[in-house]
Order: C-alpha cells, then structure tokens, then sequence
C-alpha cells in the first residue's frame, strides 16, 4: 500500500505543476516564452500519466483518471509549492526553478531505483527536466542580472515562495520505509546538492538567498494550502460534471 | 489472421509517417522499439518521445488505421518507457531527410539547414513541439527549428 501512496506523490506533484502551468497558454509575456511554458506543462502532464498509470496497476481497481478527477483535495499528496499561484512571471519563474532544481535531482536518483517501473519512469522524465531546470534558470539570471525593476520582483518572488522549499527534503515513514528497500529516494540527501544549484544560480543572478524562515508542511498527509481547492475544481469539472463523459 | 511474419508489419509500419514531421516515418523516429509475434497476435512495442507528445496518441491511431486497412486485426500496441527515447538511435539518412525538410537535424551545435551555415544564435529553448528547439541563422538570417539532442 505504500508504494500506491509514494507513486501518487510523485504523480500528484508532476500533474499539479502541470495544471497551474498551463494556466499560462495564450497568457505568456512573449510568443515564445508562451511556448515554452506550455511545452513544459505538457510534459509535466505526460510524466504525471506515467505515474498514474503505475498507481493504477498497483492499486488493481481505480484507472489514472480516476485518480485525476476523482480524489478529493485531502487526498492528494502534492507538495505544497507546486499549487501556488502563478502570480506574475517572476513567480512562476521562482517556483519553476526551486522545482526543477528538485526534480532534477531527484530524479536522478529515483532512476536508480530497484522498482524497474519507477526507475524507467524516471529516467524518461529526467531527460525532459534537465531543459526545465535550464531554461527557468536562465530566466533567473536575466531577471535578476535585468532591471532595477526585475531585479526587485524577482527578489520578492524568491522571498515569498522560499517557505515551500522545506518541504522538498521531508522525510515521513513512508519515505523512510520506500528508500531503505531501495525504491524510493532519500529527499534529505538532496539537500546539499540543491543548495549548491540555488546559490551557484542566486549569485549568478545577483540575488540574495533568503534568510532560513519557518518551513511549510502538510502535504504528505493531504494538508494544503487553500490554492489546491480552486485549481482541483477547475481540473476536475468537466469529468464531476458529466461523469461517464468519453473524448 | 496473419501469420507471423514480423518484416511484413516493419514494412507497413514504415509506411506511417509522423504526425507532426510526415516527411520521416514513425519507424525512422525510433519509437517503434520492437515486433514480436506472441499466441498468435503480434505484439508492438512503442515508446513516447517526450513524455506528453500528443503525436503518441495520434500516430497510435495511425498505426491502427495502417494495419487494418492492410487485413491485419491480430496486434496489441504497448507503451514502453525503458530505455528513455534517444535522437542517438536516429539513422544518418533520417537526419538528412528532415534538413531537406527545413529541420535542423539532432546535432551538438544547431546547423542551418537553408544554408549549412554553423553561424546561429539560439532564440528558444522550446519550438513548436517540444523535441525541437527554435534558432535563427547569422548569415541567410532565416528562423528554423532544431532537433534537440536527448
Ligand atoms: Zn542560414
């Protein structure tokens, strides 16, 4: 039961990044970043298929859509970071970054995994995250190295997201349980490299790393902020609404 | 009922072109991974380029629609995440194929593919799909795509 629980976390931090991303599609700031950030919502939404795919097998019963559109807001296991709001650019950018730094290095390490499932999923998703964590990094350095004006609002956007970031290297013991069989990963291990990624970019951008602040927490056992009811209810209508509806 | 003979299904599916690049086919891009012929039904293993590529879903159809306009009903498609996609596995005559096409092929250092030049600048990091990304060319000052490396 377990390994359901560390798949949907997985799953359920890929799809939510991807619906709040996609909330930029015909908004971006240019064509291209419009395109940008809508390709990598895609994939997020693709990583997140796989993985709900997976949860679907182990749980024998309930299909990835399921999953999707029928659970309700305490039983998604997201991290609290990726349902924040977009706010304007420079927050999404600050989100983006702090997740993608993540999810390269955690994917990294997931690949490795002894489940081959998780291990090829991973693997697969690593590829794509690598031109996430590159992309939203640069953008970092532009507007951090850029105006008077971008630098100050990216430095305001670092300092009001910062407080999600704790959550990334939680361990519960289902974490515990999952890495010492050699499935899952050791989030606390992460730490260090994280760090290194976050300040190599901070002093790059010419940007002030946040002073250590109280950490958020809950999403593990579905405790979420009040931005995951609003984004689940736009997810889920159409499928709530009319409930056996085929494409 | 088709016998076994797996070439004949290579064949046809070399005839299915990608949905969103039709001038190679979905067995040039390399996401057909393998054939086999099992309890009298053959087994298509595919797997995606980029994890959310909405071709996936498309050239399924295609490739559906290929088949069994051809008297083949006995197959079973399967989706396969390991090994992860590579343009590594893309042949050298593919890779021309989609410079002919406008397409600057999978390369260290995106190459023109109007003039050859190795003079580009780099605009996006995302084209119009994600498997390529979008540059401009210093000297004929053409925009193009690139395939991106993964
Ligand atoms: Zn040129």
């Amino acid at each position: 039961m377990n390994l359901l629980n560390y798949t949907l976390r997985i799953a359920d931090s890929s799809l939510i990044s991807a619906q709040r991303l996609s909330e930029w599609c015909s908004k971006g700031p240019t064509l291209e970043e419009d395109i940008a950030l809508s390709n990598i919502s895609l994939d997020l939404f693709g990583q997140a298929n796989g993985f709900l795919e997976y949860a679907s097998e182990i749980d024998g019963s309930k299909s990835a859509d399921d999953f999707a559109f029928k659970r309700n807001e305490r039983e998604f296991y997201n991290l609290k970071i990726t349902e924040q709001e977009n706010g304007h650019f420079g927050d999404t950018i600050a989100r983006l970054f702090f997740c993608s730094a993540f999810n390269f290095l955690f994917y990294t390490e997931l690949s490795k995994s002894k489940d081959e499932t998780l291990s090829a999923l991973a693997a697969k998703s690593l590829k794509e995250v690598k031109y996430h964590l590159k992309h939203s990094k640069s953008w970092m350095i532009r507007l951090g190295d850029g105006t008077e004006e971008s630098k100050l609002k990216i430095q305001e956007s670092l300092n009001s997201i910062w407080q999600f970031t704790g959550e990334f290297f939680e361990m519960d013991k289902i974490d515990i349980e999952i890495s010492d069989s050699g499935i899952g990963v050791n989030n606390t291990s992460l730490k260090e490299e994280w760090n290194k990624i976050v300040n190599d970019t901070l002093d790059q951008a010419k940007l002030t790393r946040p002073e250590d602040m109280y950490m958020q927490t809950g999403s593990k056992k579905g405790l979420h902020t009040e931005c995951l009811g609003h984004l689940l209810s736009e997810m889920q209508y159409l499928p709530r609404a009319y409930p056996d509806a085929k494409w | 009922m088709q016998n076994g003979n797996t070439n004949k299904i290579w064949e046809l599916l070399n005839t299915v072109p990608d949905p969103e690049i039709p001038a190679i086919s979905v067995v040039e891009l390399g996401v057909i991974r393998n054939v086999i012929f099992q309890e009298n039904s053959f087994i298509i293993s595919i797997t995606p380029t980029y994890s959310g590529c909405p071709a996936v879903k498309a050239f399924q159809d295609d490739i559906k629609i290929c088949l069994k306009e051809n008297g083949i009903e006995n197959f079973e498609l399967k989706i396969v995440y390991s090994p992860a996609w590579t343009t590594d596995w893309m042949a050298e005559e593919t890779k021309e194929k989609l410079r002919k096409y406008g397409i600057s092929p999978p390369s260290e250092k995106a190459i023109c593919p109007q003039c050859n030049s190795k003079s580009t600048t780099l605009v996006s990091e995302f084209g119009a799909t994600a498997c390529k990304s979008f540059h401009k060319c210093n000297d004929c000052l053409e925009p193009f795509e690139h395939f991106k490396c993964i």
